[in-house]
């Protein structure tokens, strides 16, 4: 025993002095200054749908002709929610990221992307203005990265369980006629969710943005969904998972994504999906080059690939979004796609709420303490404990 | 021929490796774990700082909601290790003291066999077992052959621990049989012991070691286990779901805060075990 615990304390010595070199470098790095020859492959991490090489479905490709016209092979990481994506790119491993709003911010004070020189992606210029340098893709007027998308998280319902739902009270009332087959996000940002209910339901607790709430505003929020708890059937954070519940009728209601709704519909759920009277948490997506990225040739070419017009048209139909290149409007199969998903209309998106970073000062300007995001974790980590 | 004349350098020689596989990659690497559980998170960057707190701690030892899931988790596993101890007893029982010499090879065999088979293979197989249906569909084995079924839940998890690791219990349980002689059996009935009392005063005693290792292997992998859970579990929980969450928040301190609970759990266990023989028959 004695040499067990001598042993021991040599081991601890050792990490000891290798814990205090780790030190953090928080430096994001700087944008390439021009373009030189693909390496061959690129790394990425990305959502689901977002990087599609037929082998889901024949016709649905955007990156073949990629790496046919660069030569860069590109291998996809698929991440399910936005905490994975940062954990991901923390490794240093990927070249780029799909990055949501309530991970752009982590992931540029962290250090872990670069910022983007937008001179060297020529499509960039089409992409649309109400989507460029904003709070959660740039920082001082600094491009860090290429907006791919926006769209907005959906309420998806079975057409056989009743009447089509126009409400978030499908999700959150007590009486719901979903009780017991409900979906929910497994994400801490689902939180917002609840807070765009509470915004509506109880305007007395005075939320004006569901990403920045005070500590009275929070435990409305968490209270409302301890209590929905009970009538939840799947926390679903693969989204396959919530794809076989809605087909297999298991799910009769939930917050889904467009594309779910489009693959489960494709292999005969009965399901329709709305953007609920409430508003409704959405996602305005960017395209970042890791700050430790191997292939950044690669990346850039990947970039301006994928918000040129025929491949930004091609995922954002796939995806079931709207694109970001003002030009894949023309191009999209279906005619109507950009009026469908109100890809111009800058009222649809004024109660779409765009996932974003909760921080300690609170993002709707008034002196108040919010709660940051690391308390949204804990948070919903004890919900589902 | 140096090394002949220098027995401490042969020594040294061969040690080494090993020796520094243990200090480094497993002791060290551990000891990183316990440590990291000390430092503060930037709650920004999700990078863990250089600062010390006990906040990751005191956070997973005092909330209500963890503890009960901490012992819902023991539950689960005391349970699945229960259940492998009372089919494997019987079972290795026949295999060692009743089976014919020729049925006995292909009998071993035959426990071994479900090692072969992949773990997501088993569970996914489970799930289709236990699936209760749905008003638009048609639910799994038990719910379509019987009409009932325990549906996801800590239930399903428990069966599908217990059917997962089966073999782990079966295969010591089965070897401390073949250490005991035949001998003491007739001996027991020869001076007048029943079945009964022959299994509680002579058999048992002797494959406490046994059953001791067979449940080390049981309780510890289902202490940990957290996919089984996410295939059969519906919406609960085990203590592994709430590291991985952690982990990928990303806030790798309150993982680490959240893996002394297990580490310290088995510890206890190891002690028990090892009082009760269990390792001295590995």
């Amino acid at each position: 025993m004695k040499r067990m615990s001598k042993l021991f304390a040599f081991g601890t010595v050792g990490v000891f002095l290798l814990a205090s070199c780790g030190g953090s470098d928080s430096s994001g790095g700087k944008a390439l200054d021009s373009l030189g020859d693909g390496e061959g492959q690129v790394n990425l991490i990305a959502w689901a749908g977002y990087v599609e090489d037929g082998s889901t479905d024949p016709a649905v490709d955007w990156v073949t002709d990629f790496e046919t016209e660069t030569g860069c092979t590109v291998n996809v990481k698929i991440g399910n929610t936005s905490d994975e994506m940062v954990e991901l790119m923390q490794s240093g491993e990927y070249d780029g990221v799909s990055a949501s709003g309530d991970a752009t911010l982590r992931l540029i004070a962290g250090g872990d992307v670069a910022p983007v020189n937008t001179d060297l992606i020529p499509n960039y210029a089409n992409v649309f203005d109400d989507l460029k340098n904003k709070q959660w893709n740039s920082k001082d007027g600094v491009a860090y990265g290429v907006p791919h998308g926006r769209g907005a998280n959906v309420l998806v319902y079975n057409t056989e369980a009743g009447p089509a739902p126009d409400s978030l009270s499908a999700m959150f009332s007590a009486d719901s006629p979903y009780a017991g087959k409900i979906s929910v996000y497994d994400s801490p940002i689902y939180i917002a969710d609840a807070a765009v209910y509470l915004m509506a339901t109880q305007p007395e607790l005075g939320i004006t943005n569901p990403y920045s709430l005070d500590q009275t505003q929070f435990d409305a929020a968490i209270a409302l969904l301890n209590d929905q708890k009970s009538r939840v059937t799947q926390y679903w954070s693969l989204y396959t998972d919530q794809q076989a519940s809605l087909e297999s009728g298991a799910v009769t209601a939930g917050t889904s994504w467009q594309v779910i709704v489009n693959l489960a519909t494709a292999n005969g759920a009965k399901i329709g999906a709305v953007k609920t009277k409430e508003g409704a948490t959405g996602w305005s997506d960017t395209w970042m080059i890791s700050s430790k990225a191997k292939n950044p040739n690669c990346m850039y070419m990947w970039m301006d690939h994928i918000i040129s017009p025929k491949a930004n048209a091609a995922v954002a139909e796939w995806f079931g979004e709207a694109p970001s290149n003002s030009e894949s409007c023309g191009l999209t199969a279906d005619p109507n796609h950009c009026t469908t998903y109100h890809a111009d209309e800058t009222d649809y998106w004024a109660d779409v709420w765009y996932w974003t970073t909760p921080t300690s000062e609170c993002l709707d300007g008034r002196d108040e303490s919010c709660v940051p995001y690391s308390e949204w974790v804990n948070a919903w980590n004890e919900l589902r404990a | 021929m140096v090394l002949r004349n220098r027995p401490r350098l042969a020594l040294a020689s061969v040690l080494t490796a090993p020796l520094a596989w243990l200090l480094v990659i497993y002791i060290g690497s551990l000891t990183l774990l316990v440590v990291s559980a000390f430092f503060r998170l930037d709650s920004f960057t999700g990078k863990s700082t250089s600062q010390w707190t006990l906040s990751n701690i005191t956070e997973v030892t005092t909330k209500g909601a963890y503890i009960k899931l901490v012992l819902k988790s023991v539950g689960v596993a005391t349970a699945a290790t229960l259940i492998c101890l009372t089919a494997a007893i019987p079972t290795a029982f026949y295999v060692s003291k009743c089976a014919a010499p020729w049925a006995k090879r292909g009998l071993i065999v035959a426990m071994l066999l479900p090692l072969w088979a992949g773990y997501l293979v088993k569970a996914y197989a489970l799930r289709a077992v236990f699936d209760p249906g749905s008003a638009f569909g048609s639910g799994g084995f038990l719910s379509s052959t019987f009409g009932w079924s325990p549906g996801f839940g800590y239930v399903a998890v428990t069966l599908t621990l217990a059917y997962l690791w089966f073999p782990y219990m079966l295969l010591p349980v089965y070897a401390g049989f073949e250490r005991l002689p035949d001998s003491l059996l007739d001996a027991s009935s020869d001076l007048g012991a029943g079945a009964g009392r022959t299994f509680g005063s002579v058999v048992m005693p002797l494959l406490v070691p046994s059953i001791a290792a067979g449940s080390i292997f049981t309780f510890s992998l289902s202490l940990g286990d957290y996919i089984s859970v996410k295939v059969v579990g519906g919406t609960s929980q085990m203590i592994g779901n709430i590291i991985e969450r952690a982990l990928l928040a990303p806030n790798q301190p309150l993982a680490a805060a959240f893996t002394l609970w297990p580490i310290s759990i088995m510890v206890l266990y190891l002690l028990v075990m090892g009082r009760l023989g269990a390792f001295k028959n590995l």
